[in-house]
């Protein structure tokens, strides 16, 4: 369990770093927080040529409002985002899926930027992301652009960057008022990827109906999936239990979650099924008692 | 945690009884542990042990010629580089003649029959140059069918693991008592039914590891790192060297993190570590990671039972029959048939079988070797035992209690002769009071309030349920064991043993055996263990040995010190020995401290130490007792299972330190958590271990493992050992799977047949 050999820069700029991907993009990995890429280095299952490690950027930590947004800089740690109390306050959702990633230590290490780059499907960011309709900057020696969730996470560990490109901030719409959210999973043990989960938020109108909703999946797919049909179905809704049951079946109408060792296809079905209806219906009392 | 001790004796402060602070931690608390990893030797280089990457394949040669030319490397051990191409690994119990055709050797030879199993070791300056370096070992391997199931081990057209052997079995064996087809026959009911048990194993915190320093002028090598039972390794150590004189050969312990059963047993990297540092004439250090840790350390527990149990319509027990096959790996090694003979000799637990017949079949697979864990053979039919009993109270109308309460063996029935044999070692209960734990626990553990508590309404989709285990467990033997007690003019008492250290507080218990019985205070005492340049001989710590056979010796060795030293100084006092009072200072006349000798001037002919041995010898076993108590609530929709409340009672004869053996039994218990609901081996269709990582390979965590209730009790004490002690270091694990099984069973109204309660299977048992 030692890494195969590597190169290593480790650049103090954002300027310099992306030289450095330029000039070695697609034999270079970026390290960041290193929770996942170091453990499958020591696998020699990653064996990146050269590690660019962005931990002396200084520039990219950071959670910040824009706009009514919250801007949050790739190298902000779990643990800074979730003791950060206008994201427990203007966006609990985040704070609340991040109480599910890993353990503490890893959260000290683990990175925003991080968790989105590797887009693991049974990560807990991506999803939460997902349901807040997030968007990512990214940068390179090209240029800036700004890809949006529905864009960015393309398949299992698989984004929309370019091997140039380095995430350089996720930022997060603000929610309406009303709104209500929450994120649930179930995991074999405490700290576990997800055999299932879902990130939900709901708002409500003032006659007490759905005027909005999103649901994103956690482990349902090869990126985080969004329950477009069953978020339609919800609008105009009362969300009483029978018509989030009905959306949480809905929900779930498709889905091929990989079968492993923890749960096969047909368990984990049933799970997300059961994780949507129990967010959604946490999510409703949130959005009635902030009404 | 909430413990009860139920009877404290009178004791020496820090005696028998009592829970000093343990000798071990000074060292480990301040950070001043040594681990293997920590153990350093100047000149030292860096072993990596080269692994199949298949479960089942042949491979005509391995080309070397690569890795000696790659940076830093010193050398490469094939097969080809050991004597007689690698000797077998001797069992060293449970011999089974049919298991010798397959033992281990050292590295593979030609064929490798499990992923992970040694076939190369090189030798570099680093570890990360010689991982570098095994990369370019060039081996073609050409894969062969493998067999990984135990039934199918057994199947006419199977693979074979040995054709020369013509079979997969390794080791077979039939146990019968009573007439067992009348007593089918007067059945009213019987019940029929296949329980399967999981692979896992102990997995324990610290990986194993060696460090080897050949000195050429001595011939003679030093190995750090061993564990358990080092003078038995000694022995094994030295006959694959082909050395006839085991003095050449010192095995040293250090500090243990995690022993549990699967460290310390000889493995083949307990060869080829020392060979490599004779044949480079460099330290070699070698420490397993976690990768090859969860591939090459024994696994254990895979079994499938099918069993039948007979009774009348009231509940009366009349027969029990099972045949099982236990899976044992690629290989037999070093425990031999123990875990299936374990299994075998003591399906039947705590009760009263007229009849009984018991028969395994062990067998060998394209899985990693197996051996044993904490509770071994037990855990397993425990789970079966307790669980089968259940179906039938269910069956029957019966309450789960009533129905045990009814079999129970009747307390005037002791020393109670199973009929059954171990090892050469009659199975005979030594002692035992089953219904009296009974009568202790329930009250102790509000079995009422439970009862209650499991009847309310819970929250929707949670279901509430109640199981209960009861069990025998095993202590000792190996037959004998060494103490030698040193008492110099100083005050200062040495007690040498020939029990090892595996974390578990031997030092501690040991020292307070001492304290007791000659006297003296437990911070002048001090305990040497695990050297076996400093101690003759030993047969280590398993099977929860130490402080019974250990202890006992400790505890003739000290009365037989302090006798000898107040014979003398009754002589020169002119006092009776009874009349006298020993302390570090010298021995005084009870209530006459003017009439005193120092120990100098008792010494003074003796050259300043006086010295006694003891080899204590008993070579029955001893049986403690214990009940699980599991409250627990399942989400039927998710899976989880919410343990509310958990409770063993444990009779163990007698208990030498309480925080001790509450200790023992908490940490055997989260073991329990694992094995009953988390823990497992899975391999691919191909035999590749699937649950290669932590991430896979579940163990339980502080989330998952729940407060527990002791009732420590001593209504037993054994007739086997003067101190009356039957060792507690497996009852913590033995009833966990049994009690969660009936409790989920219970919950869900629901017969659970296999372990572990994933959240998949308990979904699926509730759509039942």
């Amino acid at each position: 369990m030692k890494p195969a050999q590597f190169e290593y820069d480790d650049p103090e700029t954002e300027e310099e770093a992306l030289d450095l991907l330029a000039r070695h993009g697609d034999e270079c990995k970026v390290l960041a927080g290193g929770q996942s890429l170091v453990p499958l280095m020591n696998f020699r299952l990653a064996r990146p040529a050269r590690l660019i490690d962005i931990n002396r950027i200084d520039s990219l930590s950071y959670i910040k409002r824009e706009d009514g947004r919250l801007v949050i800089g790739a190298m902000t740690r779990h643990t800074h985002l979730e003791r950060a109390a206008e994201v427990a306050q203007g966006w609990p959702l985040l704070t609340e899926a991040i109480g599910w990633v890993g353990h503490a230590q890893i959260r000290n290490r683990g990175t925003i930027g991080g968790s989105v780059a590797h887009a693991d499907p049974a990560a807990e960011l991506p999803a939460a992301f997902t349901a807040l309709d997030a968007s990512f900057q990214v940068r390179s020696k090209r240029g800036s652009r700004t890809i949006g969730w529905d864009h960015f996470f393309v398949s299992e560990f698989t984004t929309a960057l370019a091997p140039d490109e380095l995430v350089m901030a996720v930022e997060v719409p603000a929610l309406d008022p009303g709104s209500g959210a929450a994120f649930v999973e179930y995991a074999r043990r405490h700290g576990d990827f997800a055999l299932g989960g879902a990130a939900v938020t709901l708002r409500l109108g003032r006659d007490g109906h759905c005027e909005k909703a999103t649901i994103a999946l956690v482990s349902a797919g090869p990126a985080p999936v969004r329950a477009s049909s069953a978020e339609q179905q919800l609008r105009g809704s009362t969300l009483d239990d029978s018509s989030i049951r009905a959306a949480s079946v809905e929900a779930v109408k498709g889905l091929r979650p990989t079968s492993d060792l923890h749960g096969s296809t047909e368990y984990r079905i049933g799970l997300l099924r059961t994780m949507t209806e129990r967010a959604l219906t946490k999510a409703a009392q949130r959005a009635r008692s902030s009404t | 945690m909430k413990t009860t001790a139920d009877r404290i004796d009178p004791v020496a402060i820090n005696g028998i009884g009592t829970s000093p602070l343990r000798k071990e931690d000074w060292p480990l608390v301040r950070g001043e542990g040594t681990f293997i990893a920590d153990f350093k030797r100047p000149g030292l280089v860096h072993a990596f042990v080269v692994r199949s990457p298949l479960a089942h394949a042949q491979f005509p040669s391995i080309d070397c010629t690569a890795t000696l030319a790659a940076p830093g490397v010193l050398d490469v051990i094939t097969a080809n580089e050991l004597p007689d191409r690698g000797r077998p690994i001797p069992t060293r119990q449970f011999a089974d003649e049919g298991s010798n055709r397959f033992l281990q050797r050292p590295l593979a030879d030609g064929v490798v029959r499990y992923s992970g199993e040694p076939v190369a070791v090189v030798i570099a300056d680093s570890r990360y140059r010689a991982e570098d370096a095994a990369e370019l070992l060039d081996i073609d391997y050409e894969r062969l069918d493998v067999v990984l199931d135990p039934d199918d081990a057994v199947a006419a057209n199977a693979p074979l693991l040995r054709p020369d052997a013509g079979t997969n079995v390794a080791g077979h064996l039939l146990v019968e008592m009573g007439a067992i087809d009348e007593a089918f026959a007067e059945a009213d009911l019987v019940i029929k039914e296949t329980f399967r048990i999981q692979r896992h194993a102990a997995v324990p915190l610290e990986t194993r590891g060696l460090l080897a320093e050949y000195d050429a002028e001595t011939e003679s090598i030093t190995v750090w790192g061993a564990a358990k039972i080092p003078h038995v390794n000694r022995t094994i150590l030295a006959r694959l060297l082909g050395w006839s004189d085991e003095s050449r050969v010192r095995l040293v312990e250090l500090h243990v993190g995690g022993g549990f059963g699967a460290r310390g047993e000889f493995y083949p990297e307990d060869f080829l570590i020392p060979f490599a540092a004779i044949r480079t004439g460099r330290p070699v250090a070698w420490v397993e990671d976690r990768e090859e840790n969860l591939r090459a350390t024994n696994h254990s527990r895979e079994q499938v039972h099918r069993v039948e149990m007979a009774l009348k319509k009231d509940g009366t027990f009349l027969a029990l029959k099972d045949s099982f096959i236990n899976n044992t790996g690629a290989y037999v090694r070093t425990h031999g048939m123990t875990v299936p003979a374990l299994s075998v000799s003591m399906l039947p637990g705590p009760y009263k079988w007229p009849a009984y017949r018991g028969e395994f079949r062990s067998v060998v697979t394209n899985k990693t070797p197996g051996g044993t864990y904490r509770s071994p053979g037990r855990f397993e039919i425990n789970f079966v035992r307790e669980r089968l009993i259940d179906i039938a109270a269910h069956r029957l109308g019966l309450d789960p209690v009533d129905i045990r309460r009814r079999n129970l063996i009747d307390r005037t029935s002791f020393p109670h002769d199973l009929g059954t044999l171990y090892d050469g070692h009659p199975v005979i209960y030594d002692s035992g009071d089953y219904e009296l734990l009974l009568d202790k626990a329930l009250p102790a553990f509000d079995y009422e309030g439970l009862e209650r508590w499991r009847s309310e309404p819970a929250a929707g989709g949670i279901r509430r349920g109640l199981g209960i285990g009861f069990f025998v467990e095993k202590a000792g033997p190996a037959e004998r064991e060494y103490a030698r007690v040193e008492l110099n003019d100083k005050g200062d008492v040495m007690v040498y043993t020939g029990a090892a250290s595996v974390g578990q507080g031997v030092e501690t218990v040991l020292a307070q055996i001492c304290v007791s019985h000659l006297g003296l205070p437990y911070e002048r005492v001090r305990v040497i263990h695990g050297d076996t340049a400093l101690i003759p001989e030993g047969m280590g710590a398993f099977g929860s040995r130490a402080t019974m056979l250990g202890g006992a010796a400790v505890m003739r060795a000290s009365k037989q010190l302090r006798k000898r030293l107040l014979d003398a100084a009754a002589e020169e006092l002119e006092a009776a020995p009874a009349d006298l009072m020993l302390s570090p200072e010298g021995v005084s006349v009870v209530g006459a401290p003017a009439r005193s000798v120092s120990l100098k001037t008792l010494l003074s002919t003796s050259a300043g130490v006086i010295i006694e041995e003891h080899r204590f010898v008993c070579d029955l076993l001893g049986f403690p007792y214990g009940i699980h108590v599991a409250a627990v609530e399942v989400d039927t929709a998710s899976g989880a299972i919410r343990i509310h409340r958990y409770a063993v009672a444990y009779d163990i004869g007698r208990c030498v330190n309480p925080v001790l053996v509450a200790g023992q039994i908490s940490g055997g218990f989260a073991q329990g958590i694992g094995g009953a609901l988390l823990e497992e081996f899975s391999f691919d269709a191909n035999g590749q271990p699937m649950s290669a990582s932590f991430m896979d390979y579940l163990l339980p965590t502080s989330e998952e493992v729940p407060d527990l209730e002791v009732l420590i009790t001593e209504d037993a004490p054994s007739p086997l050992n003067p101190l009356g002690v039957k060792g507690a270091g497996e009852g913590g694990t033995a009833g966990v799977g049994a009690a969660i099984a009936n409790a989920v069973s219970d919950a869900l109204g629901s017969e659970v047949t296999r372990l572990p309660l994933s959240p998949q299977r308990v979904v699926e048992l509730a759509g039942e």
